[in-house]
């Protein structure tokens, strides 16, 4: 007992001694730590101020300042022969109905171009509101309803407070006689901001407060639907043949070098590529969820291979070796034991690698999906856009409401990144076997 | 058991997600007989196709909104390609994969013609739109800038005369060094790459404009023509310019952020954005609605489309959307898309374009 005592302490260095070379290791051990908080405080304070500045900027769409109106659904504007048909409600000109009720409560309002100035406090789409409302319910013609329209672009945004007062006001889109009547409006109890509902349920439009994400988001879910279809069988099946049927010779050598290679590819190579083979010579129709499914498959191909041949190389060799000394043969060891036990590991690559691809703008730009297009898609074959081309198509618009359009759109898409990243995080823990 | 389980559940997954692909690749015959906006197709396409100018294309997506909410078609599809890129693809070939109509911010070339011609592409419609100016603008929070197209010339350009005939590197660097009534200012100007349309007739209308008002240069035009583009067409490449990219947006908020600096865009964006920047005065004529019409401000440019003749009839809803695109509704003098910033042409103009393209009356480059 005592032997170990004295020769512990013999080893172990008196700590309590100062000397100037130990001082020197400390200070530089600190520093360092020093560093990598401040490493790390920059980051997470870039991080924050991104957000926040999406955030901000983005709350206002989710939003709309809606104008109500007694409208009266005059029957002669509507459906003069009274048919009740509803290609006649279609054909209508819905338009006097909402003036009718505006000059009701702006009387004074009579030059043509005054007129059309009041008229723009209501969003241009709010005819085709009426047309819904009609069609749907034929009963309401010959009625008088409070009916709540979307406000017009300009007296959205200067109800959201987003427009400077100081400014002269030959240069404001909204003139002071305008404001005003939003503020007679207002006092009236005829405005309030509901929650903006359009922005999920439409497609892209011109008019900042009728442009929606749904098109973009449906786009998106279509291309990686056929990504996924056409990714993930290719690519497991590509792993386990590669890791554990193939033989290691030259070949699988090449074939393992290029498929590393093929994955520090740019994305717009693919696209060009998409271009060039789907589009040119297999005369696939541009601008479809189909051609980018199959585009963002190629630049996802090789993430989910490289994972799955991870997963697959980390089931112990025990495991197989135990099966085939059962007498199974090695389909049935590969297909009942290995790969089952490397799934969740190819899972999480095949979510990260989709998550990759929802985010990638560059490759569909080749192969058209950077368009305007109004109609939500409702197959792989319709034309789309995606969200991320959704928010550079917006950035890119002169109205200023469109501004908030692209941060909430941001939004949205890292709302269903985060959502696929946590999915992946969660499967793994989950799902995951340690040996 | 559990292995088991996992193996069919990721199985029967891929198996159902096959399924609902095959069968959304079926829907659209099944849509198209359901859909009672879609018309009997006599192509295999039911949409129209538009490609072209990043200018020209707030426009034309207005006009295809409003045309597929009010009519029974489609709504077109519209890709902001550029001018250039825009006419290869209309240039392509007749047939459904190549586009309807394109749009541009310049007039098609002679060689582009040619392109088309040998690609079976032989009658194009041309539609002029209207007008536009490229405004040189900085934030309302400093002074508004006065130039004239050769002080233009002086601050942007790579290579400037050294008033014995030949010529010297750009040596400014602040806005007074070149005139004493210009500012006290570093020279900071952002604008669009040379990709862009908008910076094509930027340099053809302010560059060259402001280039050939040297005696010298002017005399060059004649004697070697290439050498002429070369100094006139050359922007400079220091800090003084900075490319900004085709984003006008990302311009405004930058101009914003540091009012010394200067933006050069399209005039819509002004328009948009008049209560934060302000355009300045070139040759003494502010960018303004009535000045970029009448043809006094001096760099304005006209705006097209060119539609394929070979493709009306045969996809459905190009003669209405022509006719929706030259309504007085839309590109008439106070039409929607004057709204959106587009300088439309004085009504005479107008009713004579309406007429000669609703005609489908075949270009001619003479």
């Amino acid at each position: 007992m005592t032997d170990i005592s004295t020769a512990s302490s013999s080893v172990t260095p008196d700590w309590t001694v100062q000397t100037p070379h130990r001082a020197k290791r400390e200070r530089a051990e600190k520093r360092f730590r020093a560093y990598g908080i401040v490493a790390i405080s920059i980051a997470v304070a870039f991080l924050a101020s991104m957000l926040l500045t999406i955030f901000v900027g983005g709350m206002g769409a989710f939003t709309s300042s809606k104008i109500g109106l007694d409208i009266t659904f005059n029957e002669e504007v509507i459906d003069p022969s009274g048919a009740r048909d509803v290609s006649t409600f279609r054909d209508a000109n819905y338009r006097p109905l909402i003036s009718d009720a505006l000059t009701e409560i702006f009387p004074e309002v009579t030059g043509r171009s005054e007129k059309r100035d009041l008229y723009k406090l209501v969003s241009s789409g709010a005819v085709y509101q009426l047309e819904n409302m009609v069609t749907e319910n034929p009963d309401l013609i010959g009625t008088t309803q409070r009916v709540w329209l979307t406000a017009g672009t300009d007296a959205n945004l200067y109800l959201a407070g987003k427009v400077d007062q100081d400014v002269d006001e030959s240069l404001r889109q909204l003139s002071s006689v305008q404001t005003g009547r939003i503020e007679t409006l207002k006092s009236g109890g005829h405005i309030k901001t509901a929650l903006n509902k359009s922005f999920f349920t439409n497609g892209d439009s011109r008019e900042p407060e009728q442009a929606g994400i749904l098109g973009a988001l449906l786009g998106s879910f279509f291309s990686l639907l056929v990504c996924f279809v056409i990714s993930f069988p290719l690519g497991v099946l590509t792993a386990v043949y590669l890791e554990e049927f193939a033989r290691k010779n030259r070949l699988t050598d090449f074939i393992e070098v290029n498929i590393n290679n093929l994955a520090a590819v740019p994305s717009i190579v693919f696209g060009l590529l998409g271009l060039a083979i789907f589009l040119n010579v297999f005369n696939l129709p541009r601008s479809t969820p189909l051609v980018g499914g199959m585009v963002l498959a190629l630049m996802t191909l090789p993430t989910i291979i490289i994972a799955s041949r991870a997963a697959l190389r980390a089931v112990p060799p025990s495991v197989r070796e135990a099966a085939i000394g059962l007498g199974a043969s090695k389909v049935q060891t590969t297909f009942h034991h290995t790969v089952p036990l490397a799934m969740p590991g190819m899972l999480t690559g095949t979510i990260i690698g989709m998550a990759q691809a929802l985010g990638e703008t560059a490759p569909l730009l080749m192969i058209g999906m950077v368009a305007f297009i109004v109609d939500v898609p409702s197959s792989v074959v319709d034309t789309a856009t995606s969200l991320p081309v959704q928010i550079f198509l917006w950035a890119d618009n002169p109205e200023i409401g469109f501004r908030e359009m692209t941060s909430a759109a941001i939004m949205v898409l890292l709302v269903f990144l985060v959502l696929m990243n946590l999915l992946a995080v969660l499967l793994r823990k989950k799902l995951e076997r340690r040996w | 058991m559990t292995k088991n389980l996992f193996l069919s559940a990721a199985i029967s997954l891929t198996a159902a997600v096959t399924l609902t692909a095959c069968s959304g690749g079926d829907a659209p015959a099944a849509k198209q007989s359901a859909d009672s906006k879609a018309p009997a197709a006599t192509g295999s396409r039911d949409q129209i196709k538009i490609v072209g100018s990043s200018t020209v294309y707030p426009f034309s997506t207005a006009v295809a909104e409003t045309f597929g909410k009010t009519s029974n078609f489609k709504t077109p599809i519209v890709e902001s390609t550029g001018s250039g890129g825009g006419l290869k693809l209309f240039c392509g070939g007749v047939g459904e994969r190549h586009p309807d109509i394109t749009n541009a911010s310049r007039r098609i070339k002679s060689s582009e013609v040619e392109l088309c011609a040998k690609n079976g592409v032989a009658d194009i419609v041309e539609t002029k739109v209207g007008y536009d100016g490229i405004v040189l603008a900085n934030s309302r929070k400093s002074d508004r800038l006065e130039v004239s197209l050769q002080q233009v010339f002086l601050a942007l350009a790579k290579d400037i005369p050294d008033g014995n005939g030949g010529l010297k590197a750009n040596p400014y660097t602040r806005w007074n060094e070149i005139d004493a009534s210009l500012p006290n200012k570093r020279i900071e100007i952002m604008g669009p790459p040379p990709t862009s349309g908008t910076r094509d007739a930027f340099v053809e209308l302010a560059m060259e404009g402001g280039c050939k008002t040297f005696p010298s240069i002017a005399a060059m035009k004649s004697s070697d023509k290439n050498r002429y583009k070369a100094v006139c067409h050359s922007m400079r490449e220091d800090e003084a310019f900075v490319e900004s990219g085709e984003n006008d947006n990302l311009i405004v908020q930058k101009l914003n952020a540091n009012p010394d600096a200067y933006g050069i865009f399209g005039y819509s964006f002004l328009d948009q954005n008049a209560g934060q920047v302000q355009g300045a005065l070139i040759n003494g004529v502010a960018p303004e609605f009535e000045n970029i019409a009448d043809n006094s401000y001096p760099v304005a440019r006209s705006l097209y489309f060119y539609t394929k003749k070979a493709h009306v009839g045969v996809v459905p809803g190009i003669e209405a959307f022509l006719a929706e695109f030259l309504g007085n509704k839309a590109s008439g003098p106070d039409g929607y898309l004057a709204d959106k910033g587009l300088i439309p042409m004085p009504a005479a103009e107008h009713a004579k374009v309406k007429a000669s393209t609703l005609a489908l009356t075949p270009l001619s480059l003479k």
